[in-house]
């Protein structure tokens, strides 16, 4: 009985530091406390230990990392410093695919009907040519939606994101009346998301999980961000229409290629959305012109 | 005026008491209850699964619940036209008409508060607006300006109502008990003596004076809250003005629509006289051509340009599917009432109940077409969403709800007439003293 106990308790230790170098967790205090004796289930499983080796622990030993915030919600809503990012969008290269949304909504957990990026149909004038555009957030220098929010659920960083705090939204939607650009959705019922999604902690970053009754939009994947990686929307689009970079660096990368943004925009006449209004967007387009499809393939 | 001088004040108290429900009165009760738990009903659903009970959508984000916010600040403003307005340019015939309007701007105020709660998605967040409020958000000056507004609304019907409920507690009528300790809790300090009554009507005409800079600043605010955003429609530095102009003009409306209600109900017609129609009359003709004309200014100048972005919402409004109610606002809510009551027959008790009944469903259609066709009216296409985000037409939790608060503001409105006396009994008695001596 007492050789049986010190046995479990090796294992124990064991299970608990594989867990935690799997996780990358490097917490002084250890979750692992055992807050109850754990009978052994004879069932193994097969960890990867800190020094590489391969080891057996018991199966009931393991449990899952308390779910705890990587960021303050202060620290998310600061922002990365030094930063401040920026899309370009090649019109020319748009053919409705629509890789972009379906990624998007797939990592984000988008309710199903409802969409972040949309690729919309447009022909400025009757006799203009119609192009694909698509549209994200616009993460404004001047954003009205920020403006109108009566509780700071909704903020602008100093890397030039906008982002929504969901525990803090009251659900007014009057951001959503203010946003010219239409790009802002509200969960109206229940989002939906899967019970392991939807305990998870809710960070700006991610935008997730999503809450009944907030409202929710475009983030540029500060998360992706954040590991060097670039926004899901930029590396599902086949025909490497979106550009992400970093304004201070003055370069974007749609994943295989990589401009200087200034030069890009300069090259290629580079506009914003309804510069008339004074919102002054982070997103810039670059005009459907020598393009890769014609219109109709997207149709 | 000139039958009253021959009552004495026993007479006028005695006429002036509120009465209990007769058998209209408690099927009128019974009928606003039922709307009212109806309502409560449908809102418990909405708190059960989201606001996705209403029809409101990503693009249509805000529905009736907003339309009927717009339309009980609209309507509340009309306590601070007949009361203060009217006191301060010393405009004697109002007297019977100051309880009214006041009484309705009280319930339609608390309303009008209680139906922005049921539009949030996280009503149970309502105190962030305090933890975290910013105050550069024009919501915030709502919240400010309309909690000041039902405060100094409150103490304005209160404040003169202090004599009429020393008399109230001193008639030994058989009222019950509960009714009488209620008058004397609630004005017992009052001895009607000099020094209480200078300091009553000095604190009444301060608060006349403030209410009216709050009650302008209430509905410019709620203007602005549209007029803040970018959208066609709603991108009009008219917006404050026609505001103003269209809320005194449906709180003008509701207070016809009440007198001559209560005048049928407490048989009221020495009080209530055809006069004092035909003097509403005319100032309900004065503020229709108001707002018409704020109304001209609102459409034609956008329409003789028709820039892009305010073409399809306009064309929408004119011809489109918003037309039959945009018409039925401005002919039924304004042109009509107008031609009506500019004639001396119009301004008789009967059609100025009619007319300001028109002017009151017209206002609220009129609310409901400046905040949802705008809506549908974006500046990017809608493309890329399910077919109903395309559309709007509330659902019956919607409707119930918005019925509801309709019908609560009535209730509140009947039971102060239960149970105070709707026309001031001192002042009437001081007023005809003050006749007789003169």
């Amino acid at each position: 009985m007492n050789e049986h106990t010190s046995t479990s308790r090796r294992d124990f230790l064991l299970a608990g530091f594989a867990t935690a170098a799997a996780v990358g967790c490097s917490d002084s205090t250890n979750p692992f406390t055992p807050e109850m004796a754990v009978a052994p289930s004879g069932e193994k499983v097969k960890l990867l230990s800190v020094t590489g080796e391969i080891i057996e622990v018991d199966k009931a030993f393991l449990k899952p990392v308390p779910d705890v915030p990587q960021l303050s919600n202060a620290e998310e809503r600061k922002g990365i410093p030094g930063k401040k990012f920026v899309m370009v969008i090649d019109l020319a290269r748009c053919k409705n695919l629509r890789k972009c949304q379906s990624a998007c909504n797939h990592m984000h957990r988008v309710h199903s009907g409802q969409n972040w990026i949309k690729v919309l149909s447009m022909q400025d004038g009757e006799h203009t040519a119609p192009y694909w555009q698509p549209t994200t957030c616009m993460h404004c220098d001047e954003p009205p939606c920020v403006k109108v929010c009566p509780v700071d659920a909704t903020f602008k960083r100093q890397d030039g994101l906008v982002l929504i705090d969901s525990d803090r939204c009251i659900g007014c939607r009057f951001c959503m009346a203010a946003c010219p650009y239409s790009t802002r959705v509200f969960n109206w019922g229940d989002p939906g998301v899967t019970a392991d999604v939807a305990d998870q902690h809710y960070s700006c970053e991610t935008s997730m999980p999503q809450k009944k009754g907030t409202v929710g939009k475009c983030d540029f994947c500060p998360d992706m961000t954040r590991r060097n990686e670039l926004p899901h929307c930029v590396s599902a689009c086949p025909n490497g229409v979106f550009f992400f970079g970093d304004m201070n660096e003055d370069s974007v990368s749609n994943g295989a290629e990589t401009f200087r943004f200034s030069d890009l925009i300069k090259d290629k006449a580079g506009y914003r959305l309804m510069e008339d209004l004074g919102t002054k967007p982070s997103v810039y387009y670059l005009p459907p012109v020598n393009r890769n499809f014609p219109y109709e393939s997207g149709l | 005026m000139e039958n009253i001088t021959t009552l004495t004040s026993e007479q006028i108290t005695k006429d002036l008491m509120p009465q209990q429900f007769g058998r209209n009165g408690k099927i009128w009760v019974a009928i606003l209850v039922l709307i009212c738990l109806i309502g409560a009903y449908a809102y418990y659903l909405q708190l059960k699964d989201g606001l996705i009970v209403t029809n409101m959508r990503d693009y249509v984000s805000w529905g009736i619940y907003i339309s009927n916010f717009v339309f009980f600040v609209a309507i509340s403003l009309v306590g601070s036209l007949i009361t203060a307005v009217f006191r301060l340019a010393n405009v004697e015939w109002s007297t019977p008409l100051t309880r009214i309007a006041e009484i309705i701007a009280v319930s339609a105020i608390t309303f009008a508060s209680l139906i922005i709660i049921v539009d949030m998605g996280r009503p149970e967040r309502l105190l962030n607006l305090f933890a975290y409020g910013r105050i550069q958000s024009p919501i915030m000056w709502d919240v400010i300006v309309i909690t000041t507004y039902l405060f100094i609304s409150i103490l304005l019907l209160y404040i003169p109502l202090l004599p009429d409920l020393k008399i109230m507690g001193e008639q030994d009528t058989k009222g019950p008990k509960w009714l009488k300790k209620f008058y004397r809790f609630l004005g017992s300090f009052w001895k009607g003596n000099p020094a209480q009554e200078k300091i009553s009507n000095k604190s009444i005409t301060i608060l006349c004076i403030l209410i009216i800079p709050v009650a302008f600043c209430i509905h410019t605010v709620t203007s602005w809250l549209f007029a803040t955003t970018y959208r066609p429609g709603w991108d009009s530095t008219n917006f404050g003005a026609y505001f103003i102009s269209g809320a005194f003009l449906v709180g003008a409306g509701a207070v016809v629509t009440a007198m001559f209600v209560v005048r049928k109900m407490y048989s009221l017609e020495k009080y209530i006289t055809e006069e004092h129609f035909d003097k509403m009359g005319k100032i309900v003709v004065l503020l229709a051509l108001l707002y018409l004309y704020f109304n001209v200014n609102e459409y034609l100048v956008p329409a003789f340009k028709m820039k892009k972005a305010e073409e399809g919402h306009l064309d929408e409004l004119f011809t489109g599917q918003f037309a039959p109610l945009f018409w039925f606002a401005i002919l039924v809510g304004m042109v009509i009432p107008i031609l009506v009551l500019v004639t001396k027959k119009g301004r008789k008790p009967l059609p100025m109940f009619i007319t300001g009944i028109m002017v009151v469903v017209g206002a609220w259609f009129k609310r409901y077409l400046i905040v949802t066709p705008t809506l549908l009216h974006p500046f990017l296409p809608m493309t890329n969403v399910p077919e109903n985000f395309k559309h709007y037409f509330p659902s019956w939790e919607e409707w119930a709800i918005a019925l509801g608060s309709l019908s609560g503001a009535l209730l509140i409105i009947t039971f102060f007439v239960r149970i105070f006396p709707i026309i001031p009994i001192q002042e009437t008695i001081t007023q005809q003293n003050e006749k007789a001596t003169s």
